[in-house]
């Protein structure tokens, strides 16, 4: 099982998820784009090989695209963490 | 939050449920027309009266009677339809919208357009990198849970949303190292009420709510180059023609905002070049577009600001409502505050130095890196597509868009449907009415 990343003290009202294999707890609420920054990962990589993380937060520019529970591109920013998401970066 | 997908045809469909869409479905409701608002976002406000993380009810730094308006929707009969990306119209007085895995079709007698405004991005070296973001962005990213305390930001670009993303940031425990604002101290004078360096005067002369602001603010100033290996740790800034490096975790810049218009457009309504070149959609006193039964409000028809959207929103909402007197009673009032963005338009108005900030190197279409040497050979937006794959990608041009269109003064037009990529599954659905999952 790989380490937990835990950076933050335990959020009041926790949910666990995954990112790329890795363990996370995160506060209910918190958008996937948010958890997988909090997890110091970039949320893609670029066609010539950059990593991305979120530009726009608002679902414009589709850079903070990762792959939530099986379905590819999804847009983090507007997705909230739910219980047990299993999220690989891009 | 309780919502209900039934009945999928309304008298008045609104699309977007920021200032102007609340007000505009509050007002028809009001008015005794059924109807349902659809947004894309997990919850209400849109970008400026996104909820904060942990706290109840609509950001209200921004003003604008952000708890007014929301209690107002919640009591009215307006069906709430959140987290829904329209991405076509199968056929006339239809949108088809995707939510999660599911499309649904959503058909209405009236439709009111409150699709809101982006920010506007340029390219500088550096500015792929992670962490260098919008400034609406790191604020929705804050109000999305991430935790900025301790941690360096600087602030760079156009116009208010700079100063009132400084105070939350601030709030939210963040050092704010500096805002860069690239419109000249002349420029922003006609907006200060007394002294022109303190943020919280200027904010109070935009007609934003003054906040509490205690950071070093520069005009005339602007970033140069973003500098990192896998993120940011500093900017390089012309800080009134001086040049100086200041490290940073997160480096938020952004110049001003450009109206969403490619719904509109995908449905035929009229856009213009108005203020600055900018697209905008076309409307008459009572905020109707050149499109029959479709109604605008709020930044697509222009960057007005929230207190001209909720007005716009009000109009419309009266107006698609039948109330086309009550909606005319507010015209005067509409006219003035028009006046006053206007001159907002022309205070951040963009320099042309910005222009030469991107190298030939420096990619500019984000979604295909396609770099600025080899876009800049081409004569037209169209021509560069096809050989580059600039605006091909998914976000379709909306970034690199309205960058090209201030860099090379080229003309992003042409909207397809689907407006997103969706899945394949909503593309191919035949069904006429795939039923919706019943929401939480």
């Amino acid at each position: 099982m790989p380490e937990p990343i835990q950076p933050e003290p335990t959020p009041p009202n926790p949910i666990r998820i995954t990112i790329d294999h890795h363990p996370l707890t995160v506060e209910a609420g918190s958008t996937v784009a948010v958890a997988i920054a909090i997890a110091g990962l970039p949320c893609r990589t670029s066609v010539t090989g950059e990593p991305r993380g979120p530009l726009c937060a608002m679902g414009i520019c589709f850079e903070c695209r990762a792959t939530v529970n099986g379905v590819a591109h999804r847009r983090t920013c507007q997705l909230l963490c739910e219980p047990g998401m299993e999220i690989f970066t891009q | 939050m309780t919502e209900s997908i039934q009945p999928k045809h309304f008298q008045t469909l609104v699309v977007g449920a920021g200032p102007a869409g609340i007000a505009a479905a509050t007002s028809a409701a009001e008015a005794g027309s059924r109807v349902g608002l659809l947004d894309d976002n997990p919850d209400l406000g849109g970008q400026i009266w996104r909820t904060q993380l942990g706290k109840s009810g609509p950001d209200v730094s921004h003003g604008g009677g952000a708890e007014h308006w929301r209690n107002r929707l919640l009591a009215s009969s307006v069906t709430r339809l959140q987290g829904w990306s329209v991405f076509d119209h199968p056929e006339p007085q239809t949108l088809r919208a995707e939510r999660h895995e599911a499309a649904a079709d959503f058909s209405y007698d009236q439709l009111i357009l409150a699709t809101g405004a982006r920010e506007r991005f340029l390219p500088f070296p550096g500015w792929t990198l992670p962490n260098v973001m919008g400034v609406g962005a790191i604020q929705a990213m804050v109000k999305g849970g991430l935790p900025v305390r301790g941690k360096r930001i600087v602030i760079a670009g156009s116009g208010p949303l700079l100063l009132a993303v400084a105070a939350t940031l601030q709030t939210a425990g963040a050092v704010v190292v500096c805002i860069a604002e690239q419109a000249s101290l002349a420029s922003l004078a006609p907006f200060a009420l007394s002294l022109i360096t303190d943020p919280a005067k200027i904010l109070q002369g935009l007609r934003y709510k003054a906040a509490t602001i205690d950071v070093p603010f520069h005009t005339s100033s602007w970033p140069l180059e973003a500098r990192g290996t896998d993120r940011v740790t500093s900017v390089l800034l012309s800080l009134q023609g001086r040049t100086e490096e200041i490290r940073c975790d997160y480096l938020a810049c952004a110049f001003h905002l450009v109206p969403n218009t490619e719904l509109p457009a995908l449905l035929g309504c009229r856009i213009e070049h108005g203020v600055a070149a900018q697209a905008a959609v076309v409307i008459d006193e009572l905020q109707r577009t050149s499109a029959p039964n479709i109604f605008c409000a709020g930044e697509p028809t222009g960057i007005g600001g929230l207190e001209l959207s909720l007005l716009e929103g009000e109009i419309a909402g009266l107006a698609a409502g039948g109330q086309s007197d009550k909606a005319r009673r507010l015209l005067p009032k509409r006219k003035s505050m028009s006046r006053f963005a206007a001159r907002l338009a022309k205070a951040f108005t963009l320099r042309s130095e910005l222009k030469t900030l991107p190298t030939d190197a420096t990619i500019v279409c984000r979604c295909e890196d396609v770099t600025f040497g080899r876009l800049r050979s081409h004569p037209s937006w169209r021509a560069a597509k096809l050989h580059t794959r600039c605006g091909m990608g998914p976000c379709q041009g909306r970034v690199c868009g309205a960058a090209t269109s201030f860099l090379l003064g080229w003309n992003a037009d042409s909207v397809r449907p689907p407006m997103f990529p969706a899945l394949i599954s909503s593309l191919t659905s035949t069904e006429k009415s795939t039923a919706p999952p019943n929401s939480d």
